[in-house]
Formats: structure tokens, sequence, C-alpha cells
């Protein structure tokens, strides 16, 4: 078996200590990154758009400034996100290299996209619920708790899973300042040092993580569609 | 119960501003079914949602048991409202919670004991009839049912109103009688006011004490259900009455020049309007007797309302002239309004 491992894929077998290391710190960068993004776009979110006009909490000056900040964010380019924000990332992290490094242009990669998500998820519930519940004598934040983010669980469940997947690309961009990880692995060798077979190995890995989150999300979805 | 004293509500588009609610004054007894009825864009969704303020009056006061919700703070509405039943033509219900769960909805988060919720959301479905129900989703149920839960939900909370914004208008004509009738049993049982707003005659007609006729943000015409019914001085009123009418059928016969309608010299084509509530005698048979003419039934259309019958009949009248004269002052000195269509 080995024999034939090491036939097939000689690159790869010569650093499987460092390909174990690259999984893990590309696991922890998805976890952190995402765990800290989920928790600020859904804030945001659930904010962009209860303060739209007509809404529970209206107030549109609020509502433009999340709105526009969140386009501005989204229509850089990662690669280049990456560069710009590194003096905030040396200022909050102490580092702009190495996997922490990487964590804040994640989470300001991942979180407009998530909000704006969000947004979509609450965006589609029949405004009726939002009425029943003010003819039952709820107030604002009753009406976020226990309407907008309890009936669009199924929803805001497809955008973590799709945020979760859209962040694995991520990390991977990330690899090339340095973020560690397993782009950074499969650009060292794979690209650099000409070693294919260590770019295959890892899109494989890549696409099992890509998998196991979906098979994960299309699991939770149905669990929590009535 | 409810009054409206001078309600205004205007929506301002970029185009125009539209008087939704134009100075609508009534008065709703407690304990009654009060329709409210006119076509689609008359008001009376923005009506019934001034009563529970889920749209404030741009102007005019509304009190409901007394309390005058135009002056109550945003946190004293909230109090208020829970007190206020309403349902939905859509139902409303939260998909991601079960028939319980919904009945439960407004009683949580509110320091009720979780013992005193289960027992209480257990009545309900009692009232209701859907206890086999209760834990299903929404999504499992038909519309009938899901229109039960959404009576038990908002009954959950003791209201002493309940507003009605089309709740039989997405339902099919069995399943409208059923939830016509639970929300007369209800009435009794709770003595419970409801207003209902609907654009179906026929839902005032089955359940209504009283109604109001809305157009144009107006309420044009209002009244005991017996007497709109039986004297509508309006015309929109007397189209809602006409389109369930079978009477009415008479001027399609008579401009296709029907062969029923066609008359022999001497007969009289008319219409005999029951509106006061006392014809309870035999009066055709006995007319027909009483002055030897004889009176042919083309198209009736009588029903009890409140216990009493209202509506008509169209007859061919055929006899002596001066019989049929004789005949029709008889009609009139005992309350039939006589009308003649053709002679």
């Amino acid at each position: 078996m080995n024999a034939f491992l090491n036939r097939l894929i000689p690159h790869v077998m010569g650093k499987l200590g460092e390909l174990g290391t690259s999984i893990w710190q590309t696991i922890v960068m998805v976890a952190v990154s995402g765990l800290v993004s989920l928790v600020i776009g859904l804030i945001l979110g659930v904010a962009l758009t209860v303060t739209r006009k007509g809404d529970v909490l209206e107030n549109v000056p609020v509502h433009q400034v999340l709105d526009k900040t969140i386009n501005i964010f989204r229509s850089i380019p990662f690669v280049i996100l990456l560069a710009l924000l590194i003096p905030l990332t040396r200022a909050i992290m102490g580092t702009a290299i190495g996997t922490r490094g990487a964590y804040v242009p994640l989470v300001f990669g991942t979180v407009p996209f998530f909000s704006r998500q969000i947004e979509a998820a609450i965006s589609h519930l029949d405004h009726g619920l939002v009425e029943a519940g003010r003819a039952m004598g709820n107030g604002p934040w009753e009406i976020v708790f226990r309407i907008y983010l309890r009936e669009s669980i199924p929803q805001i469940s497809r955008a973590t899973t799709i945020t979760f997947i859209s962040l694995i690309g991520l990390t991977a961009m990330a690899g090339s300042i340095g973020g560690g990880g397993l782009g950074d692995f499969a650009i060292r060798y794979g690209y650099q040092r000409n070693q294919p077979d260590v770019t295959w190995v890892t899109v494989l890995i890549l696409l099992a993580f890509v998998f196991l989150l979906q098979a994960i999300g299309d699991l939770v979805i149905r669990k929590t569609t009535h | 119960m409810v009054r409206l004293e001078h309600v205004h509500k205007r929506f301002t588009t970029k185009r125009q501003a539209v008087e939704a609610v134009n100075d609508v004054s009534l008065q709703v007894r407690t304990g009654e079914i009060y329709g409210i009825i006119g076509y689609s864009g008359a008001g009376k969704s923005t009506l019934v949602r001034c009563i529970n303020m889920l749209e404030p009056p741009d102007s005019g006061k509304v009190y409901v048991d007394d309390v005058e919700m135009t002056s109550l703070s945003e946190r004293q509405l909230r109090a208020q409202r829970a007190r206020i039943g309403m349902i939905f033509q859509s139902f409303n219900l939260f998909a991601s919670r079960t028939v319980r769960g919904n009945i439960a909805y407004p009683l949580q988060h509110r320091g009720i004991p979780k013992e005193t919720i289960a027992a209480k959301v257990d009545e309900m479905l009692k009232l209701t009839g859907l206890e086999d129900k209760a834990d299903a989703y929404p999504s499992q149920l038909s519309g009938g049912q899901k229109q039960r839960v959404a009576i038990a939900r908002t009954l959950s909370t003791s209201p002493s109103l309940l507003l009605c914004d089309e709740a039989t208008s997405a339902l099919d004509p069995t399943t409208t009688h059923s939830i016509l009738q639970l929300l007369k049993d209800l009435n009794k049982k709770l003595s419970i006011t409801i207003i209902v707003i609907t654009h179906q005659i026929e839902v005032v007609k089955a359940i209504c004490d009283s109604v109001a006729v809305m157009e144009n943000g107006h309420v044009v015409e209002q009244g005991s259900v017996f007497d709109v019914f039986a004297n509508p001085r309006t015309r929109i009123a007397k189209q809602f009455i006409d389109s369930i009418s079978a009477l009415s059928k008479i001027d399609e016969f008579i401009a296709n020049n029907d062969p029923v309608v066609s008359l022999e010299p001497g007969q009289r084509l008319i219409r005999l309007h029951y509106g006061t509530k006392s014809t309870s005698e035999p009066l055709i048979t006995q007319v027909a007797r009483m002055f030897d003419i004889d009176l042919n039934i083309l198209l009736g259309d009588i029903e009890l309302v409140e216990g009493f019958p209202l509506g008509g009949t169209i007859c061919i009248a055929s006899g002596e002239r001066g019989h049929i004269d004789e005949a029709i002052a008889y009609f009139q000195k005992k309350g039939v309004v006589v009308e003649v269509i053709k002679q």
C-alpha cells in the first residue's frame, strides 16, 4: 500500500506531517473566522433588515450606512482586501502573517456576504406573520427573535452552509500571503515547485470538506423545515 | 364595545394620496357579530386595522371597551392588542411551530406557568375541534384546519373582541360554512364580539347581526342585517344583495325577451318584496282565492333572516284587471312591496 502511494503521490508522501498541519490550520481558520463572521453577520443582517423603511425598527440613516458599507466591502476582491487590511490586522492580532494574520481579512471577506444572505432569508418571510405578531401584542424585539429568526432557521442554515463553503475558498487564498493551511501548502509545493500530486491531493481534501459541510447543512435544513 | 368617531386614514404614494378610510363613524354593540362589506379597495381592511391600531388613524377616535385606543402609548397599546383577537385571509401561522406551538405562542414569555399554558392550549384545541392535530405542522393541514388553528391561537388569550379580515375568502364553500358556524358558536359560547370584514354577502347573511357597507373609504349604509337586506338604500348595497338573489335573473329574462316572460293580454308581471318582519301568513294562496286571480310563480327567493322571511317572489298575475289592482292594494296593505315589472 505504502509502496503504491509512494509511486502515485511521491511528493505528498514525503511531507505527510506538514500536510496534517495544513489540514488542521485550514480547519481552525474556517472554524474560528466562520464562527466570528456568523455572529457579526447575523447581527448586521438583522440590523440591515429591521431598520429598512416600514420595518419593525425603522431607522433609515442606520440602514443606509449599513447598506453602503456592506456593498463597499463586498465589491473589493478578496486578494486585494488581504493586502488592504494588513495595518488593521497588525493592530488587532499583532501580526499580519500566518493563521493568526488570516482571521481579520477572512472575517471582513465573509461578513458582508453572510449579512446579505441573512437579509434575504428574513425578507423572504411573509409579512403577514409580522402583522399577526403585532396583532398579538408583540414588540419589535419579540418579532425579531420569535418570528424573524425563528421562522427563517431553514434559510439561515442554508446561508450558513454556503458561507462556510465559500470560506474554504477564501482560506486557500489567504494562504497566498502566508496564511498557512491547505491553500498555502498547494501553492508552495504544487505550484511553485511543480509537484502536481500535491495540488491533486489538496483538491481532493478540500472537496471532501465541501461535501461534508454540504451534507451537514442539508441535514440541518431537512430537520428544521416543516 | 367598539366605537369609531370620524376616523380618517390616508395613504400617500409618490403620485397621489388615497383616503383609504374617510370619516367613518360606527358603533359595535357588545356580543354582536358586525359585518363590514365592500369590494376590494373599499378600505375595509384598513378600517379594521384602525381598530387594533395596526394602522393608526390620521384623525378621529377609536374606542374599544371604553379604552381610547388612539391615545395609548406604544407599550399600553401592545397590552391592549393582546386583548383583541385577529384572524386573516392567509392564516399567518408559524410554519416552524406545531399546532400546539402556534396556539401557545401568545401565552409564552408572559410569565405564565407552563402547566397553565398547556391546559389553555388543550382547551383551545377542544374548542376548535383540533385535538387530533395538536402535533401536526401547519403545512400538513387543510385551509379550514389552518384557520381553526389561527382562531385557537388568537382566542388563547381570551380576548373580548375578535377581528376577522376576510377570514373565509381563501376557503371553499363547505369549509367557509364550517368556519362561519364555528365563529357563530364561539360568539354564543364565549359571548365574544366579532367584527367580520368580507366581500362575500353570503357571510354577512349567514352570521352577522349588523352590517356596514363600505365604498371608497366611506360607510355608505349601516343597520341591522334584516333592515339592510329588506330595504337597501344605496346602489352598492342593492348590488351585493342582488348578487345572491335568484330574483335578479328576471332582468336577464326580460332583456333577452325570454318566452317565460312573454305575457298574454291582461297579464301582469309583478315582483313581491317582503321587507317587514310580518309576512308569515300564506299570502299568495290567500290573495289568489280572495280576488279570484291566478298567480304563477316564476322565481322565488325567500330566506329566514333573524327568524323572519326575507326576499320575494316574481309572478305573473292573470285575471280581471280590477281584481289584479285590488290584489296589489291588498298586498301593499300587508306590508309587501309590489312592483309591476311588465304589463
